[in-house]
């Protein structure tokens, strides 16, 4: 990455400018407007572009600006210092006071509700959104299925209320595996929540609860990714990576690859998952956004069930592994 | 006063579909296609010493499509307050909303308690009930009035004022007009709001694609990857687009083509004023020099140039002198190029100029995220883009810094370095801090380094008359404008005005340094209530006077402001940064008074 290489130069980088900003201002630089930069190879000697200076600004003194970074437009310094030119001294700011002038005019309720209401309206909102990232019919081998993976939250910028739910089946069986998660999300950082709850299973084999904890945001490269421990009632632990990413091609067609890995840390034969890395989804998803809120797509997806898993599958006369061609609709309100 | 614009209107347009119209329409883009041929009646006025506002619910017509607005004596914008300096001017306002509104004079020096924002000068006037101000006039320049209400200004609950100088105006001409910018959006604000919170791309429909990569448009691979790396997007200029908007003149669109009149020969007085929610304009009349003569109402020495960008809340004045007999176009473009504010400047009515085509869409880029090396031997310097793909910029500018002979500075270059703003409360609402803000009061903004034409910069506003208060200011307070666009988050110093709730506090009479520094990459119209400030620029005593300030991505922006008394907000102008928490509260109290 070039844009690291120049990070890492930061201290030398930094000392540059600062000498530059002190230098006394020269006509040197002046008047170098309309270069066109944009296929700069910056040779040393070369001096970096300046928008013409205002006639007027010959007259005017650059001294005392300290360490504003001026562009060098004047080249002689002349007259008093007066105005902006001068240097700000260093005297402390007064105490914050606690009064409401508004009061002296005014009914002081009506203020304090008023004034409640400002500071709650900037910043204090709540948002919400629903969101079906699949929801789809797979056709493959053997019985055509279908598949959702869906999420909504409710609350303010950090805190809160996610609701997430999954599944998948076959088409005239019951659900083959389906789950609700019930989650408190607080976002850690720019990029990141931290997620925890509970989750409950329903579908083929005893219908589990566990608690749930876990990490989700968008990682460099603008992919999104999840990750998950879920620790059940009986006291099994399961955890789930998932990750998507979409590309867009044109301003409507995007290109979402998508994987989702699940492990468990024992086998759990009444729900014919194994120990290990237990099944996985690699999709590839084309959705055409007729709005950003309504996009059909079409794509293909490879599920597989893998070691203990996939011998348990096995065992019940099942396919460990289908190739499915997936038509389905990503929405969002 | 109660004309109803939808009346009108739709007789207007009526009489164009059957007329004119068509015959030019297949040379005009589809947003410009026209519905009317022109609209020449301007702004209604009001003045005297007493004036009667009602604000109210209405539907107007905007290029032929029904909007939903909150409208003053049933106008959009509401009429023109024709006002003189050293009147003493009651304005009634009835509210015959259903909700709380409420009028705030921008740039106008008011009593704190006249100031007009709910919960700060006054409780705001309720529903269905009525506030009557009161203040003297003890300025005179091209200012303009909004509701400070939530999101109502967004809906067109904006107007213009005038305020003619007690003596001689020195700033002469044969005819003026006001041109007033706006962005109308069809959808409720909110809506706008909770679709940026929900998907802070929504309204951006012009991200980079691999059709575009394959195409070589835009950024090159080696670049995308580093601006993916970054989670960052150079084509994230404004949040609301064209996509959403409508950019209006005095409440017409670009199909409606707002017309102002002029005879040949004659200086005209145009009072330009952006009272758009979220919209940057580029200003431009093909064709014609504007010769810019005040800045935020106040007079400043002439600068002649072809085009502006003018920031959310700004006013310039500018005198054009068309010589010749024909209609000329006024071009308001949003600064992310998504689409256009349209009128003309026709001797006649009926006529029609040459609608420029759109231009390119601009690219953010390092500079914008405050890590431009390669321009630090220039502080300041205008127009650099620097690629990624050529390594020779970095190595170049670290030779220079070597040339130089300076000492290792302990500044970090990483994007997000808490120790380069120590003030700031970092948390989910901090995406970036710019290790390297620069001044960029030289630089013409996003999109307009190389137009090949002069384009107003900061730096040319030097104020006609000495600035009022030379003093050195007392000290300095640095103040960090920041945000998460992924989370659509906006803040000062890390917090929103909910989380923060502590006042900026200064002293009547103190004379401050503010200094901003845009820690985001969008820009941010940065206004504060009831003061004049005096940009630093490097004009000393003829600093220019203004009242909102664009603190550029990645830029720094001090400003010299001496205190009032009174409570006073001070915010960014995009309204939906404002609503999520991009504003503070500058408390101005008496050394030694009772708190």
């Amino acid at each position: 990455m070039n844009a690291l290489r120049l990070l890492g130069l930061s201290p030398l980088l930094y000392a540059a400018s600062v000498s530059a900003q002190t230098m006394p201002p020269t006509g040197e630089h002046a008047g170098h407007q309309g270069h066109d930069m944009s296929g700069m190879t910056m040779p040393t000697t070369s001096p970096a572009p300046t928008p013409a200076p205002p006639a007027p600004h010959a007259d005017h003194d650059m001294q005392g600006m300290g360490d504003m970074p001026m562009p060098a437009t004047t080249t002689e310094a002349k007259g008093a210092v007066s105005g902006t030119d001068l240097k700000p001294g260093s005297k402390s700011p007064p105490p914050v006071a606690t009064d409401r002038p508004a009061d002296r005019f005014f009914d002081s309720g009506a203020m304090a509700t008023a004034q409640a209401n400002l500071l709650g309206e900037h910043g204090g909102m709540s948002f919400h959104k629903i969101q079906f990232n699949l929801a789809e019919y797979q056709a493959r081998e053997g019985r055509d299925g279908y598949r959702w993976d869906a999420s909504a939250w409710f609350g303010g910028d950090i805190d809160r209320l996610a609701l997430k739910s999954q599944g998948e089946g076959n088409f005239g069986a019951p659900v083959e595996h389906g789950e609700v998660q019930a989650l408190w999300s607080h976002a850690l950082d720019p990029y990141w929540n931290v997620q925890g709850g509970i989750r409950q299973d329903f579908g083929k084999g005893p219908d589990r609860t566990y608690a749930s904890i876990g990490i989700e945001g968008l990682a460099p490269y603008w992919f999104e990714l999840g990750a998950s421990a879920f620790v059940s009632s009986k006291g099994d632990l399961l955890a789930r990576l998932e990750g998507d990413i979409d590309q867009r091609i044109t301003k409507r067609l995007i290109l979402q690859p998508r994987v989702e890995l699940n492990f468990a840390a024992q086998d759990i034969p009444e729900n014919r998952i194994g120990s290990g890395l237990s099944n996985a989804e690699l999709g590839l998803r084309l959705r055409y956004e007729v709005r950003r809120e309504f996009a059909p797509y079409i794509g293909i997806s490879y599920d597989r069930k893998v070691g203990a898993t996939a011998r348990y599958a096995r065992a019940d006369g099942e396919r460990t592994q289908a190739t499915s061609l997936v038509f389905g609709i990503r929405t969002w309100f | 006063m109660r004309s109803s614009l939808l009346d009108r209107r739709a007789l207007l347009r009526g009489a164009a579909l059957g007329g004119a119209g068509l015959a030019v329409a297949n040379w005009y883009p589809a947003w410009a296609q026209p519905v009317s041929r022109g609209i020449t009646k301007p702004i209604p006025e009001l003045s005297g010493d007493t004036i009667s506002l009602r604000v109210a619910q209405e539907m107007v017509s905007v290029d032929g499509r029904q909007a939903h607005v909150i409208a003053m004596n049933g106008t959009v914008p509401a009429p023109l307050l024709r006002l003189r300096e050293g009147q003493t001017v009651r304005i009634r306002v009835d509210n015959a909303l259903d909700e709380e509104t409420s009028l705030h004079w921008h740039g106008l020096l008011v009593p704190f308690q006249m100031d007009g924002v709910p919960g700060l000068s006054f409780p705001g006037i309720p529903a269905r009930s009525s506030f009557t101000y009161e203040f003297p006039i003890m300025q005179s320049g091209t200012y303009w009035y909004h509701s400070h209400s939530g999101l109502q200004e967004a809906m067109g609950h904006y107007g213009p004022i005038v305020i003619d100088p007690r003596d001689a105006d020195p700033i002469a001409c044969d005819r003026e007009h006001v041109v007033m910018f706006s962005d109308h959006s069809f959808v409720h604000p909110h809506t706008l709001f909770t679709k940026l919170k929900q998907d802070p791309g929504y309204y951006n429909r012009r991200k980079q694609t691999l059709a575009g990569l394959l195409a070589g448009r835009d950024q090159k691979h080696a670049d995308r990857l580093a601006w993916a790396r970054m989670r960052m997007d150079p084509t994230d200029i404004l949040d609301v687009t064209g996509a959403a908007y409508t950019y209006v003149v005095n409440g017409y669109g670009p199909r409606d083509n707002w017309t102002a009149l002029f005879k040949p020969g004659e200086r005209v007085r145009l009072r330009l004023i952006n009272a758009a929610a979220m919209t940057i304009f580029n200003i431009r009349i093909p064709g014609l020099t504007m010769t810019v003569v005040a800045a935020d109402g106040h007079p400043i020495r002439p600068v002649a140039v072809d085009e502006l960008q003018m920031t959310i809340a700004e006013t310039y004045d500018v005198i054009v002198t068309p010589a010749e007999d024909r209609a000329y176009t006024i071009v308001g473009e949003a600064i992310d190029r998504s689409g256009m504010a349209r009128a003309t400047l026709a001797p006649r009515e009926g006529m029609v100029g040459e609608v420029p085509p759109l231009r390119e869409r601009p690219l953010l880029t390092m500079r914008d995220m405050g890590m431009d090396m390669a321009g630090m031997d220039m502080p300041g310097s205008g127009g650099g883009t620097i690629d990624l793909s050529k390594p020779d910029a970095a190595t170049t500018g670290m030779d220079h810094g070597a040339a130089g002979g300076a000492t290792p500075g302990a500044m970090s270059m990483k994007m997000r370095d808490p120790k380069n703003a120590p003030q700031v409360v970092m948390g989910p609402g901090v995406q970036t801090i710019a290790p390297m803000p620069m001044d960029r009061t030289g630089e013409p903004g996003v999109g307009l380094e190389n137009v090949g034409h002069k384009v107003l910069v900061y730096r040319d506003l030097v104020a006609l008359e000495p600035n009022p208060d030379v003093r050195a200011a007392a000290r300095e307070i640095e103040l960090h404008l920041t945000g998460n666009m992924e989370r659509y988050m906006w803040s000062i110093d890390g917090q929103t005005l909910s989380q923060a709730r502590t006042p900026i506090p200064l002293r009547t009479g103190e004379r401050v340094r503010m200094t901003l520094i845009n820690d985001t990459m969008m820009n941010h119209p940065i206004h504060l209530h009831g003061h004049f400030f005096e940009l630093v620029t490097g004009h000393g005593d003829h600093s220019p006077r203004k009242h909102t300030v664009n603190v550029p991505p990645g830029g720094k922006v001090s400003f010299d402001v001496t205190g009032i008394y009174g409570d006073w907000a001070f915010h960014c102008h995009m309204f939906l940064h404002m609503h999520a928490g991009m504003i503070r509260v500058v408390q101005v109290r008496d050394a030694g008074g009772a708190a």
